[in-house]
């Protein structure tokens, strides 16, 4: 690990114009993703903000009738927290199919937003890695590819957005909220905040240098049975091959975000309204530019198939 | 370490003095027309609860509450296994939650109180785990059992406390104190001996719960 400067932050604002006015600065919260990219000098931040004594930790009902969660609030908190679970059964779901106990006992809301992809080839510091070090090529087209994506991928690289609790912010329409150096704020839907990667993958979501996330927010309860269905190589701690977080109405109509497939969420408003026309119709909107490897071809198959699943429980 | 250091050192004298050194580096001064040495690396001050004792450290701001534990207050007990946050072998609770102290900082932890294994109990005084751990022989190698311990004490709080996992059928409700939401919680604790179903009659023991009752669940699941 490089060695770096360390302080702890009083109020967001400071916290922005601590990692604006010092070059190679970085915001740490739980950690949990950032030291582990510090240990193998994928990440070498020069000084750490420590955000814990923000006081962001807290989730509070908004005047709109949803739910404003402080970015700080830890992953097992915000997916045992009781409005949660009753009113977004979706965005528990999708939190306790992710990562561990420890490991969601210390992940923040904003963290787990900005973690990075878990791609073998960002990883491996031996490899040519666009994300990594711009420029120099991705080894992951070619290569081991059975894990990543195929979907908004690019030229330049075709990593995958890890996160699980991302999945379903997306099909709860949530959005995120910021504050910079000067103390201006701004809010971000959810599905505006991941880039994709085009010919820059290094760069992954809006934030500016020293922009902080304060919060995400939920717009009120949007009724409907609520599914996470996560597939992947284990049925616990693992990565998603395919993931699908599911809204769905009485009706049959609803929405859809699909995980493990894409740099970030993946969601096509057009395919939501395929729904009642099956799981097919959905993915053909959804994947309608995919470009898979031939080693994850199976992923766009695997993702109509959980869907099928999905809306048959749901009729059932 | 020195050339003529003493070969009959036990391997932990050598990880320990080893780890010395590097937090003892002296930066020499250069002699004239030799490349710039690095800056000596930031250290920071640091104080928190260790099994109820207070504890005032000097840290290199890298040092992990892992290595804090082990190198600086020689509680060997919590043990080093990837280093990443995939095995828990690392596992310690901190102001009661069960966290991997391999992926937190020293320096982040000011005013915390963290409960190692040797805090939960001792040889002469076991908590009802290790207990239960002994009897159940949920271990073989024992490397990994200081976390899978925390971990398995944290777990039946967190399943008493309601904390919803992966395998409720309805999240909106309370969990049970079954053996499949116990090996659910636990799986971020690797066991590579593969004591896994002994760890897991000896958490039935402790929260209480018949393993013939739940085995069904699992099976189904």
């Amino acid at each position: 690990m490089k060695a770096f400067t360390y302080e702890r932050a009083r109020t967001p604002a400071a916290a922005a114009a601590a990692v604006a006015g010092h070059k190679g600065a970085k915001f740490i919260a739980g950690g949990t993703n950032l030291l582990d990219l510090m240990k193998l000098e994928i990440e070498t931040p020069t000084h750490l903000v420590d955000v814990q004594d923000l006081g962001l930790d807290r989730i509070e009902e908004t005047p709109e009738g949803g739910l404003r969660i402080g970015t700080l609030v830890s992953n097992t908190a915000l997916a045992a927290d009781k409005r949660v679970r009753r009113d977004y059964g979706v965005l528990t779901r999708a939190i306790v199919a992710g990562a561990s106990g420890q490991l969601r006992n210390k992940a923040t809301t904003g963290g787990n937003l900005l973690q990075r992809t878990r791609c073998p080839y960002f990883y491996d510091t031996n490899q040519a890695c666009n994300k990594r070090k711009p420029g120099s090529g991705c080894a992951a087209i070619g290569g081991f590819s059975r894990q990543l994506g195929v979907v908004g991928t690019s030229e330049a690289c075709i990593a995958t957005h890890p996160s699980d609790m991302a999945v379903a912010l997306r099909v709860l329409d949530a959005a995120v909220e910021t504050v910079d150096a000067q103390g201006k704020t701004r809010s971000v839907p959810v599905g505006e905040f991941h880039r994709l990667p085009g010919d820059t993958p290094h760069l992954e979501n809006v934030l500016q240098p020293g922009e902080l996330i304060t919060a995400v927010t939920l717009p009120k309860p949007p009724g409907g049975r609520h599914v996470y269905h996560k597939v992947r190589d284990r049925a616990s701690y693992a990565f998603a091959l395919v993931s699908v977080a599911a809204v769905l109405n009485e009706d049959g109509s609803g929405r859809v975000a699909f995980g493990g497939v894409a740099p970030r969420p993946w969601r096509v408003e057009a395919a939501d309204a395929q729904l009642r026309n099956g799981a097919a119709a959905v993915t053909r909107t959804a994947f309608a530019d995919a470009r898979p490897t031939h080693e994850n071809a199976f992923k766009v198959t695997l993702a109509e198939r959980t869907l099928a699943a999905i809306i048959q429980e749901n009729r059932a | 370490m020195s050339e003529t250091a003493d070969f009959e050192v036990s391997r932990r004298a050598v990880l320990a003095g080893s780890a010395a050194s590097v937090g003892l580096t002296v930066v020499p001064t250069m002699a004239e027309g030799q490349a710039p040495m690095a800056r000596k690396p930031p250290t920071m001050a640091v104080s928190f609860k260790v099994n109820d004792k207070a504890q005032a450290l000097m840290v290199d701001t890298r040092t992990t509450l892992l290595d804090a534990l082990r190198d600086h207050l020689g509680l060997m007990g919590t043990k080093k296994g990837c280093d990443h946050g995939q095995c828990g072998a690392c596992t310690v609770l901190v102001n009661g939650t069960r966290i991997n102290s391999c992926l937190s900082l020293a320096v982040m932890h000011e005013g915390d109180a963290v409960t190692t294994i040797e805090g939960l109990g001792t040889p002469e005084d076991l908590h009802p785990m290790q207990a239960a751990f002994v009897k159940h022989d949920g271990f073989q190698c024992g490397y990994c059992t200081p976390g899978q311990i925390c971990s398995a004490v944290a777990v039946l709080e967190e399943i008493r406390a309601g904390i919803p996992s992966h395998v409720q059928e309805d999240v909106g409700g309370a969990p049970e104190m079954t053996v499949l939401e116990m090996r659910e919680r636990m799986s971020g604790n690797i066991c590579r001996c593969g004591a896994y179903s002994n760890i897991a009659e000896a958490m039935a023991e402790v929260a209480g719960v018949k393993l013939a009752e739940t085995h069904g669940a699992e099976i189904e699941a």
